[in-house]
């Protein structure tokens, strides 16, 4: 396996905007050549920290480190990093050969090599042709490619990306999220790419930074972060989620009984994580985890009504109600058995389907920065 | 100290861009009115001003044939900014309803004659109305009058110099809260059974309030002060407050009494601006023409 | 019935304007027809002559008048513009102790009778031996044109995307060089119409002007309102009718050139 080589650090940054407390001590180390995905919901701080990464925010508190270098004291000019914007923030003035050739000209590249080197990048985005047109003559999808390519063509060492896709429709999105990972994979760039669009984050990413309010909740692989959420938080936001308040009623081993408000039910710990008896847990299992049957399950006991049927495509879902009104969704291929509505049926999973999180995990930082601002 | 690099950064582009306007707004608009306002509480000894705090500007300002200039000038504001209503009203309206191309080109033609210097202007309306004037010949021709009447150097010839230069004034704020107008609201109140007129007096009018105050703004306050417009169309017959700041800079040497009188128009305007941003009036609209 | 009604209501209304209109040329159309007359005194047309349009050209007084109008206003259009622009850009991009009190003092010029600005102006003058005239008339100017360039420049600024600002400058472009490539020219509109208002509010300029010019410095304005007690010279009609021409000609040419599609 190759050594892998941190191109950003991000060392304790923090940043405030007047009263609000936007990015909470955060720790993160951005190798080179990934492709890393900030995913979250508006106002969670994920463009913050990359505007602070392109020079145009100063953290609070922290360093952030280029190739090992602090950049926190550097103009947006001085530092070896480019931004496609999520407005794209072409210049409306300038033709799109003018566009991309912005930043070698502010380097002072020799003409010959500009236009070399432009219709290189030009040739890289599919838009040769296209050096005459304006901004305003062009489609979304052609704007972000002209973002792309000016942003390319000064050889940034990483390229930020925020929100690049959002004006686009999903058509165009779908092709573009290809287009752009196969331009990451080509170029060996270090893509820092924002998005709060799970599935644009679980199908482009080498990493996911998944952030809640201005917290890093979770750091992992696409697979990970949708297998093994680490907060009750990432297993809401990405993907559909069953999630349950548990306690912890006994440990055996690696397994555990664990007491839901509407019966038991059994689960295996997570390793290298330590438990306590009667410890507040949630435990989350995803749709297709979800298993039934007409009897009671081995350790299992939550009974509940199938309320109503729904197709999605080839899936149905079949949401059922259990005791204490909670809705659990349980989804399957529609070749497969599917129980019928209005059915009374006991929910049950294998016992390493569930991902089992401390219920602390992030609220526990609301406490905390509850406290220290003296309580709300 | 980490922060104080970035922060310098900003400092040097904030004075220059900031700092000019800030010494030239201090030293020729805030310095100058502070000069006129203690310049008020001096005397005169006839010929210069001499440094001797008095209050006698500020008394001098109940004269009683002040207070006929003042009641003059008022009225002819006061008129003036209502006939411009009235005028612009319907012009302003029609503008806002018209295609695209052709606002542009009425507002250009609104534009145009702003070109030409205003007293030059009145000098044409002088040649119009004077006793051996169009105007007159024009109605001996037809039999209506068999004298010249005297229409120039009249109160109502002052009135039409005024109405003449400050017009645009008012039509321009009016057309852009027209303009502004979103046309459902009419159809709205069409739809729900409101004729013409009740859609005009209850929704239309009260919508497009803030354009006739802000234009009453811009006219009101300058013909107070527009001395010349008397000088020409009135013939130093009528007087205004204008004409009589004028003559104490000018021909009284008075400046004490002058900048008294001064003060009470900058008095006066600080109500009437207090009044216009309660009301919920944009300060910028006055500047925008 | 009712589509009749309209048309008629449509027909009146232009009509309407077509009067006001008329209201406001009308002593234009008089000044141009005055301009051919035979007659010195400007009362009667007597009869059709170019004689006035010789003549101005030996009027070295009223032309020396027109040449200080238009130094006046092009040199306090340049301050005021430059300033002004400054300003705009400067205020809507950074928070600042006292904005508050510029945006006041930006204001005073504009509401306050332009007499009591001239007269304190005056004041000022005279109090800090400025000498009186075309130095005098200039910054007299520039003070009453900064706010209207500051106000036009702020509506062309509000629509502005500050990112394009940032792309610029994350493309390695400093912060003057991200001025001038970049915010300038997108602004350019803005700025130009607001050097375009100081202009016209200068040449037109007579109240402040009146107060704030010394002996020998006469503007065409305060030339005219010289000549107004003693009788306005055909000559005079001769030069406002070029002017106007000119102007017409200059504002046909730009509207027609706006009709072409704007780049950006």
């Amino acid at each position: 396996m190759e050594e892998r080589k941190a191109i950003v650090e991000i060392k304790n940054v923090n940043k405030i905007f007047g009263e609000n407390h936007v990015v909470h001590d955060l720790d993160l180390t951005i190798y080179k050549g990934e492709f890393l995905t900030m995913l979250g919901p508006s106002g969670c701080g994920k463009t913050t920290i990359l505007r602070m990464i392109g020079g145009f925010e100063e953290p609070t508190g922290g360093q952030i480190l280029v190739e090992g270098e602090r950049v926190e004291d550097k103009e947006p000019f001085e530092r070896n990093v480019n931004t496609v914007f999520q407005s794209y923030a072409l210049f409306p003035h300038m033709n799109i050969w003018n566009n991309v050739a912005y930043g070698l000209k502010m380097k002072k590249v020799k003409k010959e090599e500009i236009s070399r080197q432009v219709a290189e990048m030009l040739q890289l985005v599919r838009l040769n042709g296209f050096e005459k047109r304006y901004p305003s003559q062009l489609s979304g999808g052609q704007k972000q490619r002209v973002a792309i390519a000016r942003a390319l063509i000064n050889r940034p060492k990483v390229l930020l990306l925020d929100e690049p896709l959002g004006a686009l429709d999903l058509k165009l999105r779908k092709e573009m999220q290809l287009e752009l990972k196969n331009l990451q994979k080509k170029l060996g760039i270090t893509f820092v790419y924002v998005t709060h669009d799970q599935e644009e984050a679980l199908t482009m990413s080498d990493r996911i930074a998944v952030m809640n309010q201005g917290y890093l909740d979770q750091l992992d692989t696409p697979e990970r972060v949708y297998e093994k959420p680490a907060t009750k938080f990432v297993a809401d936001f990405i993907g559909e989620s069953n999630i349950f308040e548990a306690t912890i009623s006994h440990m055996t081993g690696d397994t555990a009984s664990i007491g839901l408000e509407v019966g038991n039910a059994l689960c295996l710990l997570e390793k290298g994580v330590s438990y306590s008896l009667s410890e507040m847990v949630y435990a989350c299992v995803r749709p297709e985890k979800v298993l039934f049957s007409a009897g009671e399950a081995e350790g299992f006991n939550i009974k509940g009504v199938v309320k109503e049927q729904i197709y999605v495509g080839n899936i149905i879902k079949s949401n059922i109600i259990i005791a204490n009104g909670q809705m659990v969704i349980l989804s399957r291929l529609d070749i497969d058995e599917v129980p019928k509505v209005g059915e009374a049926v006991n929910i049950y999973w294998n016992p390493d389907d569930v991902v089992l999180m401390k219920s602390r995990g992030y609220q526990i930082h609301h406490v905390i920065e509850n406290a220290s601002l003296g309580g709300d | 100290m980490k922060r104080s690099y970035r922060a310098r950064n900003k400092t040097i582009p904030l004075l220059t861009t900031v700092s000019p306007v800030a010494i030239w707004l201090i030293l020729l608009v805030a310095a100058p009115l502070l000069y006129v306002l203690f310049l008020s509480f001096l005397s005169t000894d006839g010929y210069n001003v001499v440094f001797l705090f008095t209050l006698d500007n500020y008394k001098n300002l109940f004269n009683p044939t002040y207070l006929e200039i003042y009641a003059n000038s008022f009225l002819i504001a006061f008129f003036t900014t209502a006939i411009c209503i009235l005028v612009g009203y319907p012009f302003a309206y029609h503008m806002a309803r018209a295609g695209k191309r052709k606002k542009t080109v009425m507002m250009v033609m609104l534009m145009v004659p702003f070109w030409t210097n205003s007293l030059i202007r009145l000098n044409g309306w002088k040649t119009l109305l004077g006793k051996t004037g169009f105007v007159n010949t024009f109605l001996q021709n037809l039999g209506i009058i068999r004298e010249p009447v005297e229409i120039l150097y009249t109160r109502g010839a002052v009135l039409l110099g005024m109405v003449y230069i400050l017009i645009p004034y008012m039509i321009l704020p009016l057309f852009a809260s027209i303009d502004k107008l979103d046309h459902s609201f009419l159809e709205a109140s069409n739809d729900l059974g409101a004729n013409k007129v009740k859609t005009f007096l209850h929704v239309t009018l009260p919508l497009t309030f803030a354009g006739i105050f802000s234009g009453s703004i811009m006219i009101f306050i300058p013909s107070l002060g527009y001395f010349f417009v008397s000088d020409i169309m009135g013939g130093g017959k009528s007087q205004l407050i204008g004409n009589l700041i004028e003559t104490q800079f000018k021909a009284g040497n008075n400046w004490p009494f002058g900048a008294s009188l001064s003060m009470m128009l900058i008095f006066l305007i600080l109500i009437m601006v207090t009044v216009y941003k309660k009301s919920g009036g944009d300060m910028e609209d006055l500047g925008v023409m | 019935m009712r589509s009749r009604q309209k048309k008629i209501g449509r027909i009146l209304s232009s009509i309407y304007s077509y009067l006001v209109y008329l209201f406001l040329y009308l002593p234009i159309f008089i000044i141009i027809l005055f301009s051919f007359n035979t007659s010195e005194r400007n009362i009667v047309f007597e009869g059709f002559t170019f004689e006035w349009y010789l003549k101005l050209f030996d009027n070295g007084v009223l032309l020396n008048a027109y040449g200080n109008t238009l130094f006046v206003g092009f040199i306090s259009t340049v301050i005021a513009t430059v300033i002004g622009t400054l300003a705009s850009y400067g205020m809507s991009k950074y928070k600042f102790k006292g904005k508050g009190i510029i945006d006041i003092l930006l204001y005073i010029p504009v509401v306050i009778p332009e007499i009591v600005l001239g007269i304190s102006l005056l004041a000022i003058f005279n109090l800090s031996n400025i000498p009186m005239g075309l130095t005098s008339l200039i910054i007299a100017h520039a003070t009453f044109s900064i706010p209207f360039v500051v106000f036009t420049v702020n509506a062309r600024l509000a629509g502005f995307d500050r990112s394009v600002e940032e792309a610029a400058m994350d493309l390695g472009a400093g912060r003057i060089k991200t001025f001038f490539t970049v915010t300038l020219p997108i602004i350019l509109p803005g700025v130009i119409s607001g050097a375009f208002l100081a202009f016209t509010l200068s040449v037109d300029d007579i109240i402040i002007s009146f107060f704030t010019t010394g002996p020998g410095s006469n503007t065409f304005p305060l030339k005219v309102m010289e000549l107004t007690k003693t009788g306005v010279a055909p000559d005079v009609y001769a030069l406002t009718t070029i002017v106007f021409i000119v102007t017409v000609a200059v504002t046909f040419i730009t509207q027609r050139d706006k009709k072409k599609p704007i780049k950006g």
